[in-house]
């Protein structure tokens, strides 16, 4: 049980579907405010793989919250770290994104990529 | 096009998944982990003085790249009010709000300010910080905002405040480069006792500073989105 | 443990085929709250509290708000997007 499903196999599945699910969003949905939607999916799921590379099974958070906690049992914090910031600036990308997207309505009047001429692929 | 569409996914999933059972198993033991979480973990409460050993990654250790991270946020920030430049008239309100939702939003305001405060300033003590605190106050202006229908949101104070907060976080850095330390970011402050509010040096001014920023950006950008024209 | 994390992971995923199905983008909003929320439990059980309160308040609140905003103000001519 323990060589075919541990924890990191689940994370790591986890984070693979919600980045191709994001990415599939992107590439198949016309609607512009859910192309921002699967970015963001996306997103989450890298996040989630970042944070999965630094756990070790059984260690704590690393939070010197008391005496006697050792240094060998806590998990890495320099992925944590990083994810941190990520989360932010992923949040300043998608205000950013909706905020192109109500310009970009109030010129053309509809959310569609099929029908904004710029935007057909 | 659409044949072209998923081939591409389906190469990519592949291609993911497999360098990914193939590199980046998660090890079970401490002892093949990356040996520069285990430096960073072994050093960072003598030398930084924070409990938390992630905030004292996010100030000292990777310092730079946060001054870097909150610069990316404030040039979203700035993108977004040049999208949505307001032209000054007010949008006419079409929604009666309920006097239970007016008064339990005001209610709930101060609260979600003191629990923001407590996040930020307990950053290097528990889980938190400068980040998540300033979210958590944009999030009570952001209450406010909804659901009362003339609200004095004053744009410049936000902008000062922004901009101090930005201009303080370098001249830390900037004074850590003056001292005996002479590197941008040094912790030039005594570390006091461990594990207690008033410890760890620099950590916690510069995660004050990092809440007011990230706070007056945020609701700053959700005022825009909301109010322009 | 493993089992929780499991059915959490099954939850994420099965919110997110819901986001490609479902027509009303507001519902495809809520369920990317859902996964947020998901997500942020998850970072809890893997001993990440930092990314954990990070990703509740941003993933799960301002996120959700900028989009309902957005959604908002393009909707006035358009109810529902058709396919």
């Amino acid at each position: 049980m323990n060589g075919v499903l541990s924890i990191s196999t689940v994370l790591n599945f986890g984070s693979a579907g919600l980045i191709v699910l994001g990415l599939y969003i992107v590439f198949t949905q016309k609607n512009l405010i859910k192309m921002v939607i699967g970015i963001d999916l996306a997103e989450t799921g890298v996040n989630v793989l970042l944070v999965s590379t630094g756990y070790i099974k059984g260690n704590t958070a690393p939070i010197f919250s008391k005496t006697g906690l050792q240094v060998s049992s806590m998990v890495d914090p320099v992925p944590q770290a990083l994810v941190l910031t990520s989360i932010v600036i992923g949040f300043g990308v998608s205000a950013l994104a909706l905020a192109m997207i109500i310009k970009l309505y109030e010129k053309t009047g509809t959310l569609d990529t099929s029908k904004i001429r710029g935007l057909k692929w | 096009m659409r044949k072209v569409i998923s081939f591409l996914l389906l190469a990519g999933f592949v291609f993911y998944f497999a360098t990914l059972t193939g590199g980046l198993i998660i090890p079970d033991s401490s002892a093949d982990r990356n040996s520069v979480g285990l430096d960073i973990l072994s050093r960072s409460a003598g030398e930084t003085g924070s409990a938390n050993a992630v905030t004292s990654v996010v100030v000292l250790y990777r310092g730079f790249d946060t001054l870097g991270e909150v610069t990316v946020l404030f040039l979203a920030a700035l993108g977004v009010s040049v999208f949505m430049k307001s032209t000054g008239e007010k949008r006419k309100k079409v929604l009666d709000q309920s006097f239970i939702l007016k008064t339990g939003s005001r209610l709930l305001f101060p609260l979600m300010f003191l629990f923001g405060m407590y996040i930020i300033a307990h950053g290097h003590l528990s889980p938190g910080g400068g980040f998540p605190g300033g979210v958590i106050i944009a999030t009570g202006f952001f209450v406010i905002l909804l659901t009362s229908e003339s609200v004095n949101f004053n744009k410049t104070l936000m902008s000062v405040l922004e901009g101090l907060a930005g201009l303080s976080f370098i001249g830390l850095g900037v004074v850590g480069l003056l001292g005996p330390g002479n590197s941008f970011l040094q912790n030039f402050l005594p570390l006091g006792e461990f594990n207690t509010v008033f410890s760890a040096g620099i950590i916690p001014l510069i995660y004050a500073v990092v809440g007011i920023k990230v706070g007056a950006e945020l609701s700053s950008v959700v005022y825009a989105m909301k109010e322009s024209k | 443990m493993l089992y929780l994390l499991a059915f959490l992971v099954v939850v994420m995923l099965i919110a997110g085929i819901a986001v490609i199905l479902v027509k009303d983008i507001l519902s495809a909003v809520i369920l990317t709250t859902v996964i947020s929320l998901v997500v942020s439990i998850i970072f809890l059980f893997i001993a990440s509290p930092d990314v954990a309160i990070t990703e509740a308040a941003i993933g799960a609140a301002l996120t959700t708000v900028v989009f309902v905003i957005a959604i908002k103000r393009t909707r006035s001519k358009e109810t529902t997007d058709k396919e």
